[in-house]
């Protein structure tokens, strides 16, 4: 890696200098690229932008529509079609004064359970995948292998039993059962190991062993190790894992739709639903408004950390 | 600690004295090793005994809330857990029980647990109308069929609040004075103070309402029945305007000792069925039912049932359409997207990068609405702008409307593939790919023989992945067309894009037809079982590949 940069910076020091002496062989160079005929290019380049063009507007064109239908204050569907025909803010001024439809309050409960979920879902699978990769035990392979599987059954196929069971529990401790978000928060927590661990532990896998043994013979305890070294090692899976689950629990509607049933404590996914639920068109210009501001925190925080997720896409999927 | 121990061991005769200077080395080695781990240890332990602490009182409400609710096997349960979890952070050792206690936990009780429930619910009858056991049931049926009795004398009445809940004051033609609220029964009160009319108006401790207060609760104040004893079948009082109230008797009645219920005006009979419902003769069942195990009902009712049948066999096989072909839609895709794109020297790349996984940081949830938008076939901007008015019914035709799932499943998908694509593409070697053109191999052939099978090896995992999750894609579905058009051919919301989840949602939580959840969770079961199936089948393909390849 280390000898890389000079051998890397030595024909660029030898380029700056051909451009500066010897300008004859650069303009033949160009000149030759330049006749290229344009049947050579396009086999060899051009049909590689003319897919890039196409695709980039089957990917584009959806999100610049909502864009325009949030800008136009017209606010039906068939007002929408002509494409930033109108730009004012109107929507955006109507979509925060509904009283019957709370809309920064689904914005913070979003962020609230995304949140807590998310860090919570970090922090346990770290735990567990700490567990996994240091110590060995009894139970441990089939732990593991148990974990692989049940990542295979995401939770909302049992969404009629988490029902019920909360149900049940309201009428014990109402404040964790029906309606409210830390039950929620606790069920999506159950899905925090299956997922999560595996990607973790990989990544712990390849943090030396060395280390903590190291700070082991210097008198570390095992949460001075946990915490100390190896959290701060392994940084980047925990960025990836908490966005990926933030992703995922802020875009969730089955379970959060039968929880959270009084409006005031929805969230983005499930009052979003409620707009356009009945009266598609009519109120379409408003849920575009809001669609726009719900995407722009998870789409910013995507792009932003997209180096680090690509990464770790590549070593397990969470959304396909 | 061992250096210690061994001191100790060869010196017996210390080990007998217990002061002085022979023990000095122990608690020496002793005070050195805490020294060393000395102050985060205490902290530590302040945290771990604060936490515990925390947990321990919480549990302790729960508990209590558990016995006053008597639930009994809750509570056994739950103090079963409490100790299990004091036990792994109070002893010695153990460690990675400590590291992952929380989070299995967790992954006991809302996942495998509830995966459980839902397989016991599967063979229940549960669902609206079979909601309890038998004796809440005739309770229930007790409470709400009710008639006036015949020529019953009206009770004069006042409306009495305290703490938030609503109490009836009775005065009966006689002019005794009792008070009682839905879920108190009617008792005898003395020291009421009365009107001109010798109605009771007012009682110590309680605060009367007037005519607006009245108005203003008047649904609260309507579904106050008080129970004239504890028996049911004594009927209850209510009122109708605040003001005075009548005596109500169940309609039907019922004999403990046959165990059947009676229609007071008609005498039609009504027998337990076996089935979780009181039926008269004529076939004729009373609403509220109760819960009772029903066997493999469910399961036979999904797969003989005229109305279910034959749409539930076709959202089977839109369901495994649906997933293979968004897994190779977007798989191919994104292959060759990555495919075309994996050249250094191409311009804009980056660029093309960044707008082309847009769709997969867009939240799932919005795209199948925002296509909904566009595809819309009376308003939508593909009907009317695009193509100029037409009317082709991109989500109302069967055919069109499985065309739109996909497609913008593919938008939502393919960025991922792309991703992944690129990434497996470029960890391949140079060398493979230089050694076969040296032989005389042409692209197509390269990446036929080479580059696609040693592609598959690191990629095939997250198919299957893929598979699964596409298999349970709810939002897509859901969100785009709600499982529409419908099929003509039940009376049940049922449609030609359902796939089995929206179809677990629609028949548990669905609005119109009743809430069935013995029935959707048999669906949920049977997509257990199909899911498990092909994941264990294409695991095991895919360590085939992998043992081709090495």
């Amino acid at each position: 890696m280390n000898g890389s940069a000079p051998r890397t910076a030595a024909p660029a020091h030898q380029a700056e200098q051909g451009i500066t002496t010897g300008t004859t062989d650069v303009e033949y160079l160009k000149s030759l690229q330049r006749r290229r005929p344009f049947g050579v290019w396009f086999k060899d380049k051009g049909w590689r932008h003319l897919v890039g063009v196409i695709v980039t507007i089957f990917a584009v064109f959806p999100l610049l529509y909502v864009l325009s239908a949030a800008l136009n204050s017209t606010g039906t569907l068939v007002g929408s079609n002509a494409l930033f025909s109108k730009i004012d803010f109107g929507n955006f001024t109507a979509l925060f004064d509904m009283p019957s439809r709370p809309f920064a309050q689904w914005f913070l409960n979003t962020m609230v359970v995304g949140g807590v979920t998310s860090a919570a879902t970090v922090f346990l699978g770290a735990m567990a995948a700490y567990a996994f990769s240091r110590m060995r035990f009894t139970g441990r392979r089939f732990g593991l292998l148990s974990l692989l599987l049940l990542q295979m059954f995401p939770q909302l196929l049992a969404v009629v039993a988490i029902f019920l069971l909360l149900s049940g529990i309201s009428e014990v401790i109402p404040a964790l059962g029906l309606g409210s978000q830390l039950g929620l928060i606790m069920v999506y927590l159950g899905g925090a190991l299956g997922v999560n661990t595996y990607l973790m532990y990989g990544f712990f896998n390849t943090v030396p062993q060395s280390l903590d043994e190291a700070a082991k013979i210097d008198g570390a305890s095992h949460t001075q190790i946990f915490f100390g070294i190896i959290m701060r090692l392994v940084t980047p899976i925990l960025a990836v894992v908490g966005l990926l689950s933030f992703i995922g629990i802020s875009g969730e509607f089955v379970i959060a739709s039968v929880v959270l049933t009084d409006p005031d404590s929805q969230t983005l996914a499930v009052g979003l639903y409620s707009f356009v639920a009945q009266q598609r068109s009519e109120n379409w210009g408003v849920f575009a408004a809001g669609a726009v501001i719900s995407a722009i925190p998870v789409m910013a925080l995507f792009l932003f950390l997209q180096r680090y997720i690509v990464s770790g896409l590549t070593q397990g999927s969470v959304k396909g | 600690m061992s250096e210690t121990e061994l001191r100790e061991d060869t010196d017996p005769a210390a080990s007998s004295a217990p002061d002085t200077a022979t023990t000095s080395p122990g608690r020496q080695a002793r005070t050195l090793r805490q020294r060393r781990t000395g102050p985060e240890g205490v902290k530590g332990t302040i945290a771990k005994i604060v936490l515990l602490g925390l947990v321990d009182a919480l549990a302790v409400y729960v508990l209590i809330m558990l016995f006053l609710s008597q639930s009994w096997l809750a509570l056994g349960v739950s103090a079963a857990v409490v100790l299990v979890i004091n036990w792994i952070y109070l002893r010695k050792g153990g460690l990675p029980a400590k590291y992952l206690a929380p989070g299995v936990l967790f992954l006991l009780v809302f996942q495998v647990f509830v995966v459980m429930f839902s397989g016991y619910i599967a063979f229940t009858n549960y669902g609206d109308g079979h909601n309890s056991t038998k004796d809440d049931a005739i309770a229930a049926i007790q409470l709400t069929a009710q008639k006036r009795v015949p020529d019953s004398p009206a009770y004069k009445t006042s409306v009495l609040a305290k703490d938030n809940s609503f109490y009836l004051l009775f005065t009966d033609p006689q002019g005794k004075v009792s008070l009682g609220s839905t879920d108190k029964p009617l008792e005898e009160v003395s020291g009421a103070g009365k009107d001109s009319t010798g109605k009771a108006k007012t009682l110590d401790g309680y605060q009367t309402l007037n005519f607006q207060e009245i108005v203003a609760n008047q649904q609260s104040i309507l579904d106050i029945t008080v129970p004239v004893s504890a028996n049911p079948a004594d009927g209850t009082l209510r009122t109708a305007d605040g003001s005075n109230a009548y005596q109500f008797k169940p309609a039907l009645k019922y004999d403990a000792a046959a165990d059947t219920f009676t229609d007071t005006t008609t005498g039609a009979v009504y027998r337990d069925n076996g089935k979780g419902a009181f039926a008269a003769d004529n076939g004729e069942t009373l609403s509220t039912g109760w819960k009772i195990d029903v066997g493999m009902e469910n399961f036979a009712r999904a797969f003989t049932d005229p109305s279910l049948r034959g749409p539930l066999l076709g959202v089977i096989l839109w369901t495994f359409t649906f997933a293979v072909a968004s897994v190779a839609l977007t798989f191919a895709l994104g292959l060759f997207l990555a495919i075309t794109f994996n050249r250094e020297d191409l311009k804009g790349k980056k660029v093309y990068r960044i707008l082309m996984i847009l769709p997969y940081a867009f939240p799932a949830f919005l795209t199948g609405l925002v296509w909904s938008g566009i595809l819309n076939p009376e308003f939508g901007w593909l009907n009317q702008t695009l193509l100029g008015g037409a009317s082709i019914g991109w989500l109302t035709d069967p055919v069109l409307a499985k065309i739109s799932v996909l497609v913008v499943n593919l938008w939502l998908g393919f960025p991922y593939m792309f991703l992944v694509c690129t990434g497996a593409l470029q960890s391949l070697p140079n060398e493979l790919d230089e050694a076969a053109r040296m032989d005389g191999a042409g692209p197509w052939r390269v990446f036929r023989s080479i580059k696609l099978p040693l592609l598959l090896v690191s990629i095939a995992p997250l198919l299957i992945s893929s598979f699964a999750f596409n298999f349970n894609n709810f939002n897509v579905i859901f969100m785009l067309t709600g499982g529409g058009p419908r099929f003509a051919d039940t009376d049940r919301d049922i449609g030609a894009t359902d796939i089995l989840i929206t179809l677990v949602y629609k028949v548990a939580f669905g609005q119109g037809t009743g809430r069935d959840y013995g029935l959707a969770s048999a669906l949920a079961i049977i997509i257990f079982i199909i899911v498990a199936t092909v994941s264990a089948i294409s695991f095991k393909q895919t360590k085939a590949l992998e043992d081709v390849n090495s």
